[in-house]
């Protein structure tokens, strides 16, 4: 992967001399480091709606974001072109913060990394394909969620694609380029039965081109489990009240993993102690059933990179290991900081925004018990097998999160679908509450999307079955 | 960069018609933003740059596409021109489709006071310190500050300017700012983070920096040491931060997107009574140096004055060109271009009226409830009304705060909880371009230990 080869040096005529120059501007008034970041992004959007294709949306971005890190200070500027002059005043700009240091950092001059793995090979990139052929995908979505059940009244799709060129450069003397595809189609749908209506929803994709729509990912079945779902929502029942025994089922629900544990596992919150986990590696956070990882080393996820957004490569990082905390999530500013190895989880959402430590693909690895067994153990509780979304309170541990899809375990039967459960709970008790884990593990389909401070990047989310033994469930049912 | 907006805009409308467009309009913005994070006195990050983009839209007959980019040089804008309206030959026939009908259009524009120079005379020092002096009054207002997660100054200063194929231009400039801050407090047996803020576009507005670090550092200490409570059905007091959500909900249910969509639990109810006889909710693009003011909304129609709620009853539903048309209804200037240049709804100024009660009435009128100062997660179905979200607040006996509860869930449905609301306060607090004063609701179930 010479840096010649990369866009921004073939088409925007950028050179080595002037990755130096930026960089030395930089680290003119006297900061530690600093580094590059080139991103020029495609985007395209295309949305279905009431049985005709409404929009179609074709996004540019290109950009140079300058970052100067003075001690725990961080400067950063950008430039909405390439423009020598602009990355320059950028440059200067960010260096304003290291104006009170002393002692000013070296310039090694950047000298590309040997990049041997590509996680997403793809025979086209998604800014390359036909317009419609993502449209035949909204079109057979919207057929296939209709033919489902004549009570599908609604179906929005929407397919989004991504084609990311990014270039990093250091003072520290790295450089790396790489290209990312990333796909997605999402299929809502709402049901109607005498008068009442739900809603239904579900999702796929990855880092590939279109050819990841087969199988499970293929558009009729997406669309199909979107309908079963507001069909399954029609005759759900309200859900309970108070805490219970509950079971999540394998997939989407390592949501509670990401929210619950993965946010308070980010080493920013840790270095600065305002994380319900900090100082706690070494110690037992968990039951011993638990093992929790990131891994952003995986082919085609969505989570995954072959190098994180400061142009290290990425890791699987053990989180958790039976129960017992390991380590955190770096970056590179919080790795220095704390003195801690790096782990390629440095992200950004794009060259305006300064890279923090994020979450890649991050699941709970399997146990030894059969699926039906845990569920069988249950005398009352409740079962999760879907989610809208989560939040996290990381100072005070506290998460929710909301069961599109759930039911009641009764006598170790699944009995009646409930609506809208949330769930409520504390991130650092609730590993010591898992009773059981599954041979199970699933990643979720490639939908997942993270933020934090603003910014909003993909992520995958993974879990097999597992049963807590208590959480509060907030219904309306007493 | 010497090229006036109205240049560039035009020349971008020139292109679409000489592609093929029968239709097209072009908006672009210039944000000159300015951000200083001050975390334990310190400087922790320091932002400032110029960001551009570029929206545009074009039709073919009834059939659409949009673009965005960052990039505005000429070749980049041409080639993408012609790549939309080739786009554009892709999609469907809408019969709703197109700009506003010209009538519609205005020359003259109302002076909304968005600008305030003034903020230019703050050098990038006199910026930091107004953060470090907001968190400086966090940690001074008590011991029980250990830590904190920052305090942050935002400033920027935009420009917009829209163009279309009936001759329309118009453009407008405004600053804002906003200052926040969020301490740490700490027991020896828990640690608990909090927030206060104030936006505003003139420096006017903005309350002192002294007076938010202390709000700040009150609202984080008074949730130490929270507790689960019991599963119960109360009154519930929402401060003017949490019932900042529910209209936000509100807003979404009435938004014109969702009503043809049938997505929204308040379909087909205008003349109706949706909320009790306290309520009453507006939308104003024309409320002086407010946040969400603009003279002209994203497809250049004149600010407007919308009820939404008047004394319980559902007046009006927010719309955009779009939306009017497929609902047989007048636009009421709340379209809004999000990032990608498609044309949503959004809100202006968007608020629930203030009452008469004083915030400590409404606490006193309550025997037990909860008073809410944040809620978390997305238990919330528009389709239905279901409600059921996380909420950390203090418990309220005979008329007094007790102690301050976490970890358990409220719920309910919009439906009820609109009709429920029994006493409004009178400190609508603006931080954004949805607000609300404090709100009491008759009852709802709390989920807990």
């Amino acid at each position: 992967m010479a840096l010649s080869n990369s866009i921004f040096f073939e088409k925007h005529g950028v050179t080595t001399r002037d990755l130096e120059g930026y960089l030395s501007e930089a680290l003119s008034r006297g900061g530690d480091y600093a580094d590059l970041y080139f991103e020029y992004r495609i985007n395209h959007s295309i949305v279905l709606e009431e049985q005709i294709i409404k929009s179609a949306t074709k996004g540019v971005s290109l950009g140079a974001g300058v970052r100067v890190i003075s001690g725990e200070k961080t400067g950063y500027a950008y430039s909405d072109d390439l423009n020598r002059q602009n990355i320059l005043k950028a440059a200067r700009t960010a260096a304003f913060i290291a104006h009170s240091s002393a002692v000013g950092g070296s310039l090694q001059i950047p000298t590309p990394l040997n990049q041997e793995r590509n996680l997403y090979p793809v025979p086209a990139f998604p800014a390359e394909l036909e317009i419609a052929a993502k449209i035949r995908l909204l079109q057979l979505s919207n057929e296939a969620a209709r033919a489902y059940d004549p009570r599908i009244k609604q179906v929005q799709a929407s397919y989004v694609d991504e084609t990311k060129h990014i270039l990093i450069a250091t003072s520290d003397g790295r450089a790396a380029w790489d290209l990312q595809p990333l796909v997605r189609l999402n299929v809502m749908c709402i049901a109607e039965e005498n008068g009442q209506r739900q809603s239904g929803y579900q999702g796929g994709g990855g880092r590939r081109a279109l050819d990841v729509f087969t199988g499970d990912l293929d558009p009729g079945a997406i669309a199909r489990e979107s309908a079963r779902q507001a069909i399954l929502q029609l005759r759900a029942i309200d859900a309970p009240a108070g805490p219970m025994e509950v079971v999540l089922g394998p997939g989407w629900p390592g949501i509670l993993l990401h929210e619950a544990i993965g946010h308070g596992l980010e080493a920013d919150f840790n270095r600065k102690k305002t994380s319900a986990f900090a100082g706690l590696v070494g110690q037992k956070v968990g039951s011993e059933l638990c093992t929790v990882v990131d891994d952003g080393t995986i082919p085609f996820r969505r989570g995954s990179l072959n190098m994180d957004d400061e142009g290290n490569p990425t890791h699987q990082t053990v989180l958790i290991e039976k129960g017992v905390l390991q380590g955190y999530l770096q970056d590179r500013l919080s790795s220095k900081l704390m003195k801690a190895p790096l782990t390629g989880n440095g992200r950004r959402q794009s060259y305006d925004h300064i890279p923090l430590p994020r979450m890649t693909n991050t699941f709970m690895m399997s146990g030894d018990s059969a699926p039906e067994d845990i569920i069988k153990s249950v005398t009352k509780g409740l079962y999760a097998v879907h989610f809208g979304g989560g939040q996290v309170d990381i100072t005070s541990g506290k998460f929710v999160f909301t069961a599109s899809e759930a039911y009641l375990i009764e006598n170790g039967q699944i009995t009646a679908p409930v609506k809208g459960a949330t769930l409520i709970g504390d991130g650092p008790t609730v590993l010591r509450q898992v009773t059981a884990v599954g041979n199970d593990l699933k990643l979720d389909q490639g939908v997942g999307i993270c933020g934090k401070e603003g910014q909003t990047i993909p992520v995958s989310v993974g879990l097999p079955t597992i049963k807590i033994r208590e959480i509060t469930v907030g219904g309306t049912e007493k | 960069m010497t090229h006036s907006l109205e240049d560039i805009t035009q020349q971008v409308i020139d292109r679409a018609k000489k592609s093929g467009a029968t239709a097209a309009d072009v908006m672009i913005r210039e944000d000159d933003t300015f951000s200083v994070t001050v975390r334990i006195a310190e400087i922790e990050t320091l932002k400032e740059a110029i960001s551009r983009s570029l929206m545009l839209r074009v039709f073919l007959g009834q059939r659409t596409a949009t673009s965005h980019t960052s990039d505005i040089s000429g070749p980049v804008v041409e080639r993408l021109v012609d790549e939309t309206v080739e786009m554009a030959r892709l999609t469907s026939e809408d019969e709703s489709g197109g700009l506003p009908e010209t009538a519609f259009f205005q020359n003259h524009f109302p002076d909304l006071n968005l600008l305030d120079p003034s903020w230019e005379t703050l050098t990038p020092d006199e910026r930091i310190s107004l953060a470090v002096r907001t968190e400086k009054a966090a940690f001074e207002t008590d011991k029980a500050i250990t830590n904190s997660e920052g305090a942050s100054f935002e400033y920027a200063r935009s420009r917009v300017a829209l163009a279309n194929t009936t001759g329309f231009f118009g453009e407008y400039e405004g600053t804002t700012a906003a200052l926040v801050c969020i301490p740490i407090a700490k027991s020896n047996s828990s640690m608990q983070r909090d927030y206060w803020m104030s936006a505003g576009r003139h420096r006017s507005q903005l309350e002192a920096p002294e007076e938010i670090g202390k709000k700040a550092a009150g609202r984080a200490i008074r949730r130490l040491g929270a507790r689960k409570i019991p599963t119960c059905q109360v009154p519930i007091v929402f401060d003017p931060l949490s019932a900042r959500s529910l209209l936000n909900h509100i807003f979404e249910a009435v938004s014109g997107s969702a009503i043809y969509r049938r997505s929204s639990f308040l379909v087909d109810q205008i003349g109706e009574t949706v909320a009790s006889s306290d309520v009453t909710i507006v939308d104003d693009a024309r409320r002086p140096a407010g946040l969400g003011s603009s003279p002209f909304d994203d497809e250049g129609i004149p600010a407007q004055t919308t009820p939404i709620i008047e004394r319980g009853v559902l007046r009006n539903y927010l719309q955009c060109a779009y939306t009017a048309r497929k609902l047989r209804a007048r636009p009421t200037g709340n379209g809004s271009r999000a990032a990608s240049g498609v044309v949503t709804i959004g809100p202006t100024n968007f608020h629930l009226k203030e009452g008469t009660y004083a915030p400590d009435e409404i606490i006193r009128s309550v025997e037990t409830g909860l008073y809410v100062v944040e809620l978390i997660g997305f238990g919330v179905n528009m389709v239905t009304g279901d409600y059921s979200r996380g909420a950390v607040g203090i418990w309220i006996e005979n008329g007094e705060f007790k102690y301050p509860v976490q970890e358990v869930t409220i719920a309910g449905n919009l439906r009820g909880m609109l009709k429920n609301i029994e006493m409004v306060g009178n400190d609508v607090t603006f931080v954004g371009s949805i607000a609300a004063p404090t709100l009491k609701i008759g009852k709802m179930v709390i989920s807990g230990a």
